[in-house]
C-alpha cells in the first residue's frame, strides 16, 4: 500500500461523492413514491428505463431533442395516472407486501412494454455534456458529474420547498402520515397519489437521461434501483434530504472503501460494499438517518 | 376562559338596509339535519332498525346508549362511513341515500373519531391547517401558477388556523408532534382541526372517552364554546351521562338498535324504558349472582 496522499484522498472522495448524486437520483424516485402512499416502488427502475428508452429512441427516429424530452415527459405523465388507476386504486387498504409485488410485477410489465415497443439493442446517448475532466485545486473532476449534481441539487431544492411550504406539499405529507385521517378529513388521496406518481416518473426520465448517458441505454438500467436501496436505509425511505445525503455517504463509501480497502482483499469490493453500510444502519438506525419516526415526550 | 363567554353572549346581525347593528333574536330552528327511518345491517344482524332523528341548526344532539347499541354506526352513516339498507340522512335539505365522504368536508360536516384520525407526525399547527386546506381544495395548477394567490391562501389559513388554536387554547404547543402531546390535548387538537372549517355541523364521536374530570369538563367547555361562537350544530356521542346530561339540549337513546326515548335531558332521565336499558330489568327467577 503506498503512502497516504491527501490530494489523492480528495480526489476519490470527490469522485464518490458525485457517483452518490447519481443514486440519488434514483432514490428520490422512490422517496415520493413512498411518503405519499407507503409504498416501496421496485418499479422505479423499469421506469428509469423506460424513459430513457422512449427519449433515445425517438432521438434516433429524428425527432428534436426537445421534441424527444417533451414526448418522454408525457410518456411518463400517462404512464403514472395510468399506474395510479389501475394498480394502486384497486389495492388500496391492502397490506404493504401486496402492493410491493403488485410494483415487482409492474416492473416486469413496464420492462417488457418497454423493449416490445422500442426494441432490446443498446443505443448511446449523448446529451451535450462535455465529460472530459477538468482540475480544481489539483483534483480532477467529471464536468458531467458536477452538472448531475447540479441537476439533483436543483431537484432536491425544488422537492424539499414543495413539500415544506405549500399547501399541497402539506396534504402530501399528511397522507404519508395517515391515510385514515387523510381520508377521513376530506383530503383526496386518488389524487395526491396520481400526483406522486407522475413526479417519480418525472424524476425517473431525469435519472434516465443521466444514467443512460452514462451507461448506455439498455435493459440493465433497470437495475440501478439495486443502487439507490443501500441510500434509501441509509437516507431513509420517506425523506428526500436523506436520499440525497445517503446518496453522497454510500458513494463516497464506495470509492473510498475500493481505493483503501479494497486491497486487502484483492479488490472488487466496490459493488458489495454500499449493502455492508446498510445493514450496518439497519442495526443502529432502523429508521435510517432522516427517516420519520415518532418521538415519545419525557 | 373568560373571553369564551364574553364573547358568545349576543347574538347581533348586521341590518343591511340601515347598515346598523340591531339585536334579534335568533332565527327559528329548522332542521339541519335529519336521519330519515336508517336501518343499517351487517351480515343479518341488525345494527340500527328504522331509526329517525331530526338536528335542529344550533343545537346540541346527543346520542347516547349502551355498548354495541349502535350510536358509532349512526355516526358512520352521517360521515357516509357505511351506506344503510334503507333511509336516507337530510343534510340542510340535501337528501342522500349515501353520504359522499369526499365531499363531507364541502357540505360542512366534520367529525372527530373515537380512537382520533390525528397526523401523528405533523405538528399541532400543520394538523388544524390541513383541516382548513381540505375544505378549500384548490388545484395543482393554482398553486404552483398562481404564486401570489396561493400565498395569501397560505397566510389565510394560518391566520384561521391561528384563531382556532387560540380558541381552544392550544397556544402551548402549535409547533409539538401531534402524537408527542398528552391523550386529552391530541383529542384537542382534533376538535380544532374539526372546528378549523367552520363547520355547521360537527360530530363527535366519544370526545371525552378516556378523559380526566378536568380534561372532561375542558372539553364540556369547548364544545358548547364552539356551538354558541359559531353556531355549530353539534352531534354527540358520549358514554359519560353526566356531561351529557349537563351539555345537551336535547338526548336521543338507542338500545340493540332501536330509539327507546328521544327528548330533553330531565325527559329522557324519567324514561322508565331508559333506566331499564342502563340498569337492566330485575327478573324474578334469576337471582343476583356475585362473583368476587
Amino acid at each position: 500500500m503506498p503512502d497516504f496522499d491527501p490530494l489523492f484522498f480528495a480526489e476519490v472522495l470527490v469522485g464518490g461523492l458525485l457517483a452518490g448524486v447519481m443514486y440519488s437520483l434514483v432514490a428520490i424516485g422512490f422517496v415520493l413514491i413512498y411518503k405519499t402512499s407507503r409504498v416501496l416502488n421496485f418499479a422505479q427502475g423499469s421506469m428509469v428505463l423506460l424513459a430513457a428508452l422512449t427519449f433515445v429512441s425517438l432521438l434516433e427516429r429524428g425527432v428534436p431533442f426537445w421534441a424527444s424530452l417533451l414526448l418522454a415527459l408525457a410518456a411518463m405523465v400517462l404512464l403514472g395516472l395510468a399506474i395510479e388507476r389501475t394498480v394502486l386504486r384497486p389495492l388500496v387498504n391492502k397490506p404493504p407486501i401486496t402492493l410491493f409485488m403488485a410494483t415487482l410485477g409492474l416492473s416486469y410489465v413496464i420492462e417488457g412494454v418497454a423493449q416490445l415497443v422500442w426494441g432490446t439493442q443498446v443505443h448511446g446517448l449523448d446529451l451535450g455534456i462535455d465529460d472530459k475532466p477538468f482540475e480544481v485545486g489539483g483534483i480532477l473532476i467529471s464536468k458531467f458529474d458536477l452538472v448531475a449534481a447540479g441537476i439533483a441539487a436543483a431537484m432536491v431544492a425544488l422537492l424539499t420547498g414543495f413539500f415544506r411550504y405549500t399547501r399541497i406539499g402539506l396534504a402530501f405529507r399528511a397522507a404519508a402520515d395517515d391515510q385514515f385521517a387523510a381520508f377521513a378529513v376530506g383530503l383526496r388521496l386518488t389524487r395526491i397519489w396520481a400526483t406522486a406518481w407522475v413526479a417519480a416518473g418525472v424524476v425517473a426520465l431525469v435519472a434516465g437521461l443521466l444514467w443512460g448517458a452514462r451507461l448506455g441505454v439498455q435493459f440493465s438500467l433497470s437495475f440501478v434501483v439495486l443502487k439507490a436501496l443501500p441510500v434509501l436505509v441509509l437516507g431513509g425511505f420517506d425523506s428526500i434530504i436523506g436520499a440525497i445525503v445517503g446518496g453522497l455517504i454510500i458513494g463516497a463509501g464506495e470509492k473510498l472503501s475500493e481505493v483503501y480497502i479494497g486491497p486487502f482483499f484483492g479488490g472488487g469490493i466496490e459493488s458489495w460494499f454500499a449493502y455492508v453500510i446498510a445493514l450496518v444502519f439497519l442495526l443502529v438506525r432502523p429508521a435510517g438517518l432522516f427517516g420519520q419516526q415518532l418521538v415519545e415526550s419525557a | 376562559m373568560s373571553n369564551l363567554t364574553a364573547k358568545s353572549t349576543p347574538v347581533s346581525i348586521v341590518d343591511r338596509s340601515t347598515n346598523k347593528e340591531v339585536n334579534r333574536p335568533i332565527p327559528v330552528p329548522s332542521p339541519t339535519l335529519r336521519l330519515e327511518s336508517i336501518t343499517l345491517s351487517f351480515g343479518g344482524v341488525k345494527a340500527v332498525a328504522d331509526f329517525e332523528l331530526t338536528v335542529d341548526t344550533g343545537e346540541i344532539r346527543a346520542i347516547i346508549g349502551p355498548n354495541g347499541a349502535g350510536k358509532s354506526s349512526l355516526l358512520n352513516v352521517i360521515s357516509g362511513f357505511y351506506r344503510p339498507q334503507r333511509g336516507h340522512v337530510w343534510i340542510d335539505g340535501r337528501k342522500f341515500a349515501q353520504v359522499p365522504t369526499q365531499q363531507l368536508a364541502r357540505l360542512g360536516v366534520a367529525r372527530t373519531f373515537q380512537n382520533l384520525a390525528l397526523f401523528k407526525g405533523l405538528s399541532v399547527l400543520e394538523n388544524v391547517v390541513i383541516g382548513w386546506a381540505a375544505v378549500r381544495h384548490a388545484n395543482f395548477v393554482e398553486q404552483i401558477v398562481g404564486l401570489g394567490r396561493a400565498r395569501r391562501e397560505r397566510e389565510d389559513a394560518l391566520a384561521r388556523a391561528g384563531e382556532i388554536i387560540d380558541f381552544l387554547d392550544l397556544n402551548a404547543v402549535p409547533d409539538r408532534l401531534a402524537g408527542a402531546l398528552p391523550y386529552g390535548l391530541q383529542k384537542r387538537v382534533e376538535l380544532a382541526r374539526a372546528l378549523v372549517a367552520r363547520p355547521k355541523i360537527l360530530l363527535l364521536d366519544e370526545p371525552m372517552a378516556g378523559m380526566t374530570v378536568t380534561e372532561k369538563q375542558e372539553m364540556t367547555r369547548f364544545v358548547r364554546a364552539a356551538r354558541d361562537e359559531f353556531g355549530t350544530t353539534v352531534i354527540l356521542i358520549e358514554h359519560d351521562i353526566g356531561i351529557v346530561m349537563g351539555l345537551s339540549d336535547r338526548v336521543a337513546v338507542l338500545d340493540h338498535g332501536r330509539k327507546i326515548a328521544d327528548g330533553s335531558p330531565a325527559e329522557v332521565q324519567a324514561n322508565q324504558a331508559v333506566i331499564d336499558a342502563y340498569l337492566g330489568v330485575a327478573h324474578d327467577d334469576a337471582p343476583e349472582e356475585v362473583y368476587a
